[in-house]
C-alpha cells in the first residue's frame, strides 16, 4: 500500500501542476502600466512555490516507495547530516527565497502605494454602497462638492448626498454609474463607502482596494487598452454582494470627452 | 497552585458514581475529551452538510434542493436557496468548522484525553474547570445553533463578522439583527470556555508531570498541546473583549466599530467615532493564531504517530519543539497579512509581509524533518500512518500557496479570491482534519479497547485524500482567474465560463463527503464489533500504552508511574522488540539520545 500511496501522490502532484504549466485557466491580460510588476511577481513566486511543491511531494513519494513495508527492513539509517542539514536547508534555501520574493515584491507594492499620482492625474470619486458603485467627476471647476450623508436619497438619485443649492462646487459635479476613463491617462480614484465595507476589484487593471467606512482612501492607475471591464465587489457587503458590479469603460481621450459631455447633459 | 491541584485531586480520588457524574457532568478528563470529540463530530457533519448545500446552490442556483424549506421557510422558498440564505450558511459553515471542529477536535478533544495520561497524571490540574470548559463550549454551540431557529436566520456577515456590517443591526440585511447577536454571544462564550481549557492544559503540563517526566521527555503531541494552550490563552483573551464590544455596539448603542455618517437603507446611522479597522485588528490578532491552534496540535499528533510507524525517532526532538514554539510566537506578529488591502497604512502591509514569509522557515524545517525521518526508516503502512503521510502532503500543498498570499503586491490580485479559500482549506482545514483522523484511528483501541476496521479505514483514507485534492486544488486555478469568493452565484461575465470547473468541485465535494459516512460507520461499528485490541497494539512507547484499554477512571490505578526514557526509543534492540517504553526500567545504550 506504501507503493500505491507513492504512485498516487506523484499522479496528484503532476495533475495539479499541469493546468498551471499549460495555463488552462489564464489570468486576464494586464491593461495597466503597473500590472506587469505584479504579474512578474506572481510568475516568479509560481516558479519557486511550484518547484517546492513538486520537490516535496516527489521526495515524500520516493521515500515512502523505498522504505514502506520493506520485506527485509534492515538497519535504521539516518538521513546524512541529520537535523542540522534540514535546518540549514530551510534557513538558507527558504530564507533566501522568501527574502528575495519579499524585497522584489515590495517594488510593485511601493509603486502603487508609496508613490503619489502625477499632478495632472484625473481625479474621480467612487462611492460604494449596498449594492452598487457610483462615480463622480469634478466638472469644469475641478472640485468635488462636499457630501452630506443626511441628504443621501436614492429615490431622488442623490447618491452622494450633494447639496447644489448651498454648495457651489457641487453644481457641476457629474455622477455616473459607469467608470469612464481616458486611455493612457493616470486616474486618481478617491474611494468612499456609503455604508459598510466594500471593495473595488478590476482583474485586468490589477487593482483591488477595500472601501473603508469612515475613512476615504485613494488608488491610482493608468489603463493602457480601451475596452469594457467588470468592476466587482470583493468585500462581503450583504445579500446582494454577488451582484454588486459596475463597468470600467476605457476610451480614447476624444471619446471620453464626448462621453463625459453627454453624461453632464443628463444631470 | 499546589494546594488547589492537590485539593481537587483529593476530591477526585473516589471513583465517580451514577450516570450523570460518570457520563454527563463528569470531572474525568477522558470523558470530557470524548465529549469534546462527540461535539466536534456533530459539528463537522453539520458544517459539511452546509458546505454541500452551498456547493449545490453555487452551480445550480435556481434549482430546488428537496426538503430545504424544512431548514428555513424564508431562506428557501419553494426549496430554492436565496442569495442571503447562502451567506447565512457560509457564515455558519465557517464558524462551526473553525471554532467547534478545528479548535475542539485536535486540541480540546485529544488533548484532554491524552495529555494527562502522557505525562503520567491522574487527571487535569483543575477537573472542575475542565468540566466547566466543556459545558461552556456546549452552551456556545447551542447559542450558535439557535440562530438557525430565529425568524431572521443566521447572520450573513461571514465567520469574520467584519464591522460595520456585523455591528449596525438589522438595517444592513437579513440575519444581522438577532442572528448576529447570537453569533457574538456564542463566540464570547466560546472564548471563555477556551480560556478555561487552555489554562488547565497549561497548569497540568507544568505541575502534574510524573517523576522522571522532564519537559524534554514529553511526547511531541503533548508539547504541541502545551504550546497551543499558550497561544490559545493569549488569542481568545483578545477575541473575548472584541466580541463583547461588538455586542455592545449592537445592543447598547456604543460605536466602537462604527464611524459616523453611514447611510444604510436610506437611514442615517446614529453612530460616530468608531473604526471598522479596530475590529479587523482585534479579530485577526485572534484569527491568525487560531490557524496555529488548529494546525500545531495536528502537527504534534502526526509527529507522534508517524514516529511510531517509522519505528525510529524524528531526526531531532528538540528542533521540532523549537520550530513549533517559533511558529507559535510568530503567529502573533503576522495578523496584518489578512488586512493588506483593508485601508490600513500601506507601510504596515509591507511590515507584516516579512514575518509572514519568515514563518515559512520553521514550517519548512518541520516538513524536512518529517521527510528526512522517513529516509532509512521501517515505515509501517496502516490507516493512521497513511493519514499522517496525507497530512504531510497536504501541509506542503496548502503551505506553498502561502508564499503568494504573504506578499502584498500579489495580494492585490489574489485577495478575496478562491485562491485564498483553497489555501486555508488545505493547510488549516484539511491538513488538521487528516491529523484528527490519524489520531482517531491510532488512539481508538486505547479509548475503546477495540481496533477500528482497517479496510474501511483505508477506503476512507483514499476517498478523503484524493477527494480533498480534487476539491481544493482547483480553487487555486479559480483564484488565478480572479474568481471572487463569498458570491452566492456567478453572474459576472467573466465568472460564467468557470462554472464547469465549479461543477467538478461540487461533485468532488459530494463524493468526498460520502466517504466520511464510511468513517462514521466505522467509528460506530468498531466501537461494538471491532477486533479486541491488546494493551499496546501499535508497539508504542509513551505512557498511554502502559495502561489498560480503556484506561481506568484514575488512569494508572493507584500506581504513580516513573519515567526513565525519552519518549521515542524506537529502532533499538531491547527485550520487548525494537522499542522500549518510557516507564521501562530496562537500561539500554542509545547513542542518539538527545539531552
Amino acid at each position: 500500500m506504501g507503493k500505491l500511496f507513492a504512485v498516487i501522490l506523484v499522479i496528484i502532484a503532476i495533475a495539479s501542476a499541469i493546468p498551471i504549466i499549460q495555463h488552462t485557466w489564464k489570468m486576464p491580460e494586464d491593461i495597466s502600466t503597473h500590472g506587469h510588476l505584479i504579474d512578474e511577481q506572481i510568475a516568479d513566486t509560481m516558479a519557486e512555490a511550484g518547484l517546492a511543491f513538486l520537490a516535496a511531494q516527489f521526495v515524500l513519494a520516493f521515500f515512502v516507495f523505498r522504505y514502506a513495508d520493506r520485506k527485509d527492513p534492515g538497519k535504521i539509517k539516518s538521513f546524512p547530516g541529520g537535523a542540522k542539514v534540514m535546518v540549514a536547508a530551510a534557513v538558507i534555501l527558504v530564507g533566501t527565497e522568501v527574502l528575495a520574493l519579499g524585497i522584489m515584491g515590495s517594488r510593485a507594492w511601493a509603486g502603487q502605494y508609496f508613490t503619489p499620482p502625477a499632478a495632472d492625474a484625473l481625479t474621480i470619486q467612487s462611492q460604494a454602497g449596498q449594492f452598487a458603485f457610483y462615480f463622480r467627476y469634478p466638472g469644469p471647476d475641478g472640485k468635488l462638492g462636499p457630501q452630506h450623508p443626511d441628504k443621501i436619497d436614492e429615490g431622488a438619485q442623490n447618491f452622494f448626498g450633494l447639496d447644489p443649492q448651498n454648495d457651489v462646487e457641487s453644481r457641476d459635479d457629474i455622477v455616473t454609474a459607469e467608470l469612464g476613463i481616458p486611455v493612457n491617462k493616470e486616474i486618481r480614484l478617491l474611494m468612499h463607502s456609503k455604508d459598510v465595507g466594500h471593495s473595488f476589484y478590476v482583474r485586468e487593471l490589477r487593482v483591488q482596494q477595500d472601501y473603508l467606512p469612515g475613512l476615504d482612501l485613494m488608488v491610482h492607475f493608468t489603463a493602457t487598452k480601451p475596452g469594457r471591464y467588470e468592476i466587482v465587489c470583493t468585500q462581503l457587503c450583504g445579500l446582494g454582494h454577488y451582484n454588486m458590479k459596475a463597468y470600467l469603460n476605457v476610451m480614447s481621450q476624444a471619446d471620453f470627452d464626448a462621453w463625459l459631455k453627454e453624461k453632464a447633459s443628463q444631470q | 497552585m499546589h494546594d488547589m491541584s492537590s485539593a481537587s485531586a483529593t476530591q477526585h480520588h473516589a471513583p465517580p458514581q451514577g450516570f450523570i457524574r460518570k457520563h454527563v457532568f463528569s470531572l474525568d478528563h477522558k470523558v470530557i475529551g470524548l465529549q469534546y470529540y462527540g461535539l466536534a463530530i456533530v459539528a463537522v457533519f453539520i458544517g459539511m452538510f452546509l458546505s454541500w448545500l452551498m456547493r449545490v446552490h453555487l452551480v445550480w442556483p435556481n434549482s430546488p434542493i428537496p426538503g430545504l424549506h424544512l431548514l428555513s421557510k424564508v431562506g428557501a422558498p419553494g426549496d430554492v436557496m436565496t442569495p442571503e440564505y447562502y451567506l447565512s450558511l457560509l457564515t455558519m459553515h465557517g464558524t462551526i468548522m473553525v471554532f467547534f471542529v478545528l479548535t475542539n477536535a485536535p486540541f480540546a478533544a485529544f488533548g484532554n484525553y491524552f495529555l494527562p495520561i502522557q505525562i503520567g497524571a491522574e487527571d487535569m490540574a483543575f477537573p472542575r474547570f475542565n468540566m466547566m470548559s466543556y459545558w461552556t463550549t456546549f452552551l456556545a454551540f447551542v447559542v450558535l445553533m439557535l440562530a438557525f431557529f430565529i425568524p431572521d436566520g443566521p447572520p450573513i456577515s461571514g465567520w469574520t463578522a467584519y464591522a460595520p456590517l456585523s455591528a449596525v443591526g438589522g438595517d444592513a440585511g437579513p440575519g444581522l439583527a438577532y442572528g448576529q447577536t447570537c453569533w457574538g454571544v456564542a463566540i464570547a462564550i466560546f472564548c471563555i470556555a477556551s480560556l478555561l481549557g487552555s489554562l488547565n492544559f497549561f497548569a497540568t503540563t507544568l505541575d502534574l508531570r510524573a517523576k522522571g517526566m522532564t519537559m524534554m521527555r514529553m511526547p511531541l503531541c503533548t508539547w504541541a498541546w502545551f504550546i497551543t494552550a499558550c497561544i490559545s490563552l493569549l488569542a481568545f483573551a483578545v477575541l473575548l473583549p472584541a466580541c463583547i464590544l461588538l455586542c455592545l455596539d449592537r445592543v447598547a448603542g456604543t460605536s466602537f466599530f462604527i464611524p459616523s455618517g453611514l447611510v444604510i437603507s436610506d437611514h442615517l446611522q446614529p453612530h460616530s467615532g468608531g473604526s471598522p479597522l479596530l475590529w479587523q485588528h482585534l479579530f485577526w490578532f485572534f484569527g491568525h493564531p487560531e490557524v496555529y491552534i488548529a494546525i500545531l496540535p495536528a502537527a504534534g499528533i502526526v509527529s507522534h504517530i508517524l514516529i511510531n510507524s517509522l519505528r525510529r525517532p524524528l531526526l531531532s526532538h528538540k528542533v521540532v519543539i523549537g520550530s513549533m514554539m517559533f511558529i507559535g510566537f510568530m503567529s502573533y506578529v503576522v495578523w496584518g497579512h489578512h488586512m493588506f488591502l483593508s485601508g490600513m497604512n500601506p507601510l504596515s502591509s509591507l511590515t507584516f509581509s516579512f514575518p509572514t514569509l519568515v514563518i515559512t522557515i520553521p514550517a519548512t524545517v518541520l516538513t524536512l524533518i518529517w521527510l528526512g525521518s522517513i529516509y532509512g526508516s521501517r515505515l509501517r503502512i496502516n490507516t493512521p500512518s497513511l493519514f499522517c503521510l496525507g497530512f504531510i502532503s497536504m501541509f506542503v500543498s496548502g503551505g506553498v500557496s502561502g508564499f503568494f498570499l504573504a506578499q502584498p503586491s500579489i495580494d492585490i490580485y489574489l485577495h478575496a479570491t478562491y485562491f485564498v479559500v483553497g489555501h486555508f482549506h488545505m493547510v488549516m482545514g484539511v491538513a488538521a482534519i487528516l491529523g484528527v483522523f490519524a489520531a482517531t484511528y491510532f488512539w481508538f483501541p486505547k479509548v475503546t479497547g477495540r481496533m477500528m476496521n482497517e479496510t474501511l479505514g483505508k477506503i476512507h483514507f483514499w476517498g478523503t485524500f484524493i477527494g480533498t485534492y480534487c476539491i481544493f486544488m482547483p480553487f487555486h486555478y479559480l483564484g488565478l482567474v480572479g474568481n471572487v469568493r463569498r458570491y452566492s452565484a456567478f453572474t459576472d461575465d467573466y465568472l460564467v465560463p468557470l462554472i464547469p470547473l465549479h461543477k467538478f468541485i461540487t461533485i468532488a465535494a459530494l463524493t468526498t463527503g460520502a466517504f466520511q459516512l464510511v468513517f462514521l460507520f466505522n467509528l460506530i461499528y468498531s466501537r461494538y464489533k471491532g477486533k479486541i485490541a491488546s494493551q499496546n497494539p501499535w508497539e508504542a512507547t509513551s505512557l498511554e500504552w502502559t495502561i489498560p484499554s480503556p484506561p481506568p477512571w484514575n488512569n494508572f490505578g493507584d500506581v504513580h508511574p516513573v519515567v526513565y526514557h525519552d519518549p521515542y526509543q524506537y529502532g533499538i534492540e531491547s527485550s520487548t522488540g525494537d522499542y522500549i517504553m518510557q516507564t521501562s526500567p530496562e537500561s539500554i545504550v542509545v547513542e542518539r539520545d538527545e539531552k
